[in-house]
């Protein structure tokens, strides 16, 4: 499989989305830019190669060196890529190094995103290390340090019969690794984007519209310039400050932008009137008809049901260095596509993207949020101002208001019920996107569909993208249905499912819950849920209960037990916190998160009204994780987060008899205590 | 522009700043210890979270003013001639992060809460680090580290 397979759904805004920026380029420049690229040769891009020798490198003190395109936010891609190598090559772990992200020594293993890195970069790292130590053992050599020394290269592509270590013979997959280098987290010595530093450096902030589609008119940079060591430009819609520290620029950046002129944007649309603005603003239409549900049996139900645009809200906001030398540009970013990013840069600046070199060190968290390369930009273009390194870090405000959102969803279904059967269905998704939107259940007659609608605020991708809002409420439906056929939903949901996957995680977590006796008990301001199901090829389900606050309304998630299964486990250990982390950013979606905007601006972007999870919501957790030796991993860094709000949704019926059909649910549920 | 004296880490040091410049970038940019994170610059995620005379403190909203003729210590500072503290060493063992931007406050912040509560309960440990935010999310794993480092804290004292 590859960075292109056709079951990944595209991250197709992003592949729409214009360059942010259309800087002048000056006449000398101009000229250049052409010459270039006729006459430049990518050193690098031809030292990359495409063997076995683009992806390791043999030291002389034992040390192996693997290369990969992928970085790493959190998600475990080191020590994974790490354990594929020490495995195949027959090493220990200590003795795999790890070099991630880096354009101008790394060969391009695509963005990281989709859950890929398991399923392709995985098995490719595996495939060259194997192919490695069957060099090794042909050539006689005791060791790759005697290898490295004796000046023998590893190099050749890798064969397509390379045979790899087969399940029960490994010793390191499989079994729980950490981190490689994470005292450097403990410490405070690694160093994250926001963190490196340049010799001479300057610190930068960029002058922001008032809202969405202002554009700047005129603009006076003579306050800020007038302050000592301040540095300012324009170009174009693109204004800001460096500075000796980032408390001058933000204030150089201030006594600019009072006088900045910007055309007026009018838009009406807010939060509160958003839905009503998704249905009016329709574009093309994905549409899957199987059968003819309109004509199916039986009696008909319909509900409609609602997502937030919400943030992904990383611990570390954007943040870049940028450098120019000799007409060479390098920049430290944190992004999930650093190749993506390089050629950004090249296209903003007209250079070869040979002569941008990129490092993504590991970053503070992506979520699906860190596609694109924003601060690496405007760093750029700082830094070719002031003629020194710039470091720009996005502040919190920023972040929340021009970093792209998980775009909210308007979810039409509408199903026939016959005999306790769903004899028709038509599911309808606008705006938010088609990850998961086929229902994985066993349907006769369907009619599923993609609205792209005009997004008022930037979309973009998320973790598990939208399979978060199809499967919040294709779940939630299937209680519905169940409840009007009087159906348990656990048996009502097994009599549709064919899927021995999805049935297995559902049937493991109802019996690990006790789901069949705690459903039929009744307790006040108790309710319990569960829901299922899958997306990336990993399948997933959950049993919650939750607590209605009899005073305020306000809905606690009390405990849930997920199962999951993604194929052969790799690495247990992060598996666990891959699952927890999904459980509990699914938490925060489905009960508070929720962008507020008005007016062209975000009314809530910080912490203190924009409410992530915190401890004092961490609900008792139970997982069980399958391990299924006789399949491929799977990429286990998404799909978790699928069925926490359907499972709470579904709960808040039980408990209430009320349908919550709106996330983020403390939005809907009356007299919910905001915060 | 105003000379603020105080001690870093142990060292002293005199920084030339703006009043109400944050105590968060003097650390960073002045003196180049970066292990303490911007989050949010409104004291609400605690990434930036630093021991000023050894009570948790959020540096973003902290003006260098405050920090003047006092004690801080830093995630840089925290560790001592002896090594890892026992917080730092359960974090690891635990391996109590996923992304690790969170980790120096929450270390500092843990470390903080078992010097007034030697044995936390769970509860505890939940609601002294109630302020701290990690998104992605280890709170899970983040409790049973402090519970470790509670243990090894103990250890380490009954070795003495």
């Amino acid at each position: 499989m590859t960075e292109s397979d056709p079951r990944q759904e595209l991250d197709r805004f992003e592949l729409r989305e214009a360059d942010p920026y259309h800087f002048e380029l000056d006449r000398r420049e101009f000229l250049g830019a052409g010459l270039l690229l006729t006459l430049f040769v990518a050193p690098e891009a031809a030292a990359q190669g495409s063997g076995i020798e683009a992806r390791l490198h043999l030291g002389e003190d034992g040390t192996v060196t693997v290369l990969s395109g992928k970085i790493e936010e959190g998600q475990g891609a080191r020590a994974e890529i790490a354990m594929a190598a020490a495995e195949e090559l027959g090493v220990t772990l200590a003795e795999v190094r790890v070099v991630l992200g880096d354009t101008g020594r790394v060969p391009n293993d695509g963005i990281t995103a989709g859950s890929r890195t398991t399923p392709s970069t995985i098995p490719a790292v595996r495939r060259a290390c194997a192919a490695a130590r069957s060099i090794l053992t042909q050539s006689g050599h005791k060791s790759y340090a005697e290898m490295a020394k004796s000046g023998a290269k590893i190099a050749g592509s890798t064969p397509e019969n390379v045979a790899l270590k087969p399940v029960p013979e490994w010793r390191i997959l499989g079994k729980s690794q950490p981190r490689p280098d994470s005292e450097g987290l403990v410490t405070g010595e690694h160093k994250f984007p926001s963190d490196i530093r340049r010799p001479g450096m300057l610190y930068g902030a960029v002058l922001r519209p008032p809202s969405y589609g202002a554009k700047l008119e005129s603009l006076d940079l003579a306050p800020a310039r007038k302050m000592a060591g301040v540095v300012a430009v324009r170009d174009g819609e693109f204004a800001g400050c460096a500075a000796p520290t980032s408390f001058e620029a933000r204030q150089a950046v201030e006594a600019m932008g009072g006088g900045a002129r910007w055309s007026s944007s009018k838009s009406a649309t807010s939060s509160e009137n958003l839905y009503e603005y998704l249905k009016r603003h329709q574009g093309r239409v994905r549409d899957n008809l199987k059968g003819e549900p309109a004509a199916a049996a039986g009696k008909r139900l319909k509900a409609e049901y609602r997502c937030a645009y919400i943030q992904h809200a990383p611990m570390e906001p954007r943040a870049a260095v940028a450098e120019w030398e000799d007409g060479r540009l390098t920049v430290w970013t944190g992004t999930s596509n650093p190749f993506s990013v390089r050629d950004a840069l090249a296209r903003a600046f007209s250079l070869n993207p040979a002569l941008v070199r990129v490092f993504v060190p590991d970053f503070g968290g992506g979520f699906g949020g860190k596609h694109t390369g924003e601060a690496a930009i405007e760093a750029a273009r700082l830094a070719k101002e002031a003629g020194k390194p710039v470091s720009l870090r996005w502040t919190r405000a920023e972040e929340f208001a021009w970093a792209y959102f998980r775009p909210a969803a308007l979810i039409e279904v509408e199903a026939a019920l016959e005999g306790g059967r769903i004899t028709g269905w038509d599911f309808a998704n606008f705006n938010s996107g088609a990850a998961a939107l086929e229902s994985p259940y066993r349907l006769a007659h369907t009619r599923h569909r993609y609205v792209e609608c005009e997004s008022p605020l930037r979309p973009g991708s998320y973790r598990a993208l939208a399979s978060t809002a199809n499967n919040f409420a294709r779940e939630a439906f299937m209680d519905e249905l169940a409840a009007e056929a009087g159906q348990d939903p656990l048996e009502f949901r097994l009599a549709h499912l064919e899927n021995e996957r999805i049935r297995a995680v559902l049937e493991a977590a109802a019996e690990r819950f006790g789901w069949r006796k705690r459903v039929a008990e009744k307790r006040p301001g108790r309710g319990v849920g569960l829901a299922c199901g899958t997306e990336k090829n990993s399948v997933v389900a959950a049993c919650a209960e939750v607590e209605i606050d009899a005073k305020t309304g306000a809905v606690r998630l009390v405990e849930i037990v997920q199962a999951y299964e993604c194929g052969k486990i790799l690495n247990p250990g992060n598996l666990r916190q891959q699952v927890e982390g999904c459980i509990l950013m699914g938490l925060g979606a489905a009960l508070r998160e929720r962008i507020e905007f008005a007016g062209g601006q975000v009314t809530n972007g910080s912490f203190a009204r924009y409410r992530v999870p915190r401890f004092a919501d961490v609900p008792k957790i139970e997982l069980v994780l399958l391990d299924r030796p006789d399949l491929e991993p799977i990429g286990a860094g998404e799909t978790p987060i699928l069925v926490v709000a359907p499972a709470m949704a579904n709960a808040y019926f039980h408990a209430t008899g009320q349908r919550a059909r709106t996330l983020p649910l403390a939005a809907e549920t009356a007299q919910v205590r905001r915060g | 522009m105003p000379v603020y004296r105080f001690t870093v880490n142990g060292r002293p040091h005199s920084v030339d700043a703006p009043a109400s410049r944050p105590l968060l970038e003097v650390l960073r940019e002045d003196l180049d210890l970066t292990g303490t994170k911007y989050g949010c610059g409104e004291g609400q995620c605690r990434a930036c979270t630093v021991l000023i005379d050894g009570r948790p403190s959020a540096s973003c909203v902290t003006p260098v003013r405050n920090a003047a003729g006092r004690n801080v210590t830093t995630i840089e500072g925290l560790a001592g001639a002896g090594g890892l503290t026992p917080v730092q060493r359960a974090f690891l063992e635990q391996q109590a992060f996923q992304c690790g931007y969170c980790t120096p406050g929450m270390v500092l912040g843990a470390a903080a809460l078992l010097e007034r509560t030697p044995s936390p309960s769970e509860e505890q440990i939940r609601e002294g680090l109630n302020g701290h935010i990690c998104r992605c999310t280890g709170y899970p794993r983040i409790v049973e580290a402090v519970q470790l480092a509670a243990r090894l804290s103990k250890e380490a004292k009954s070795d003495d």
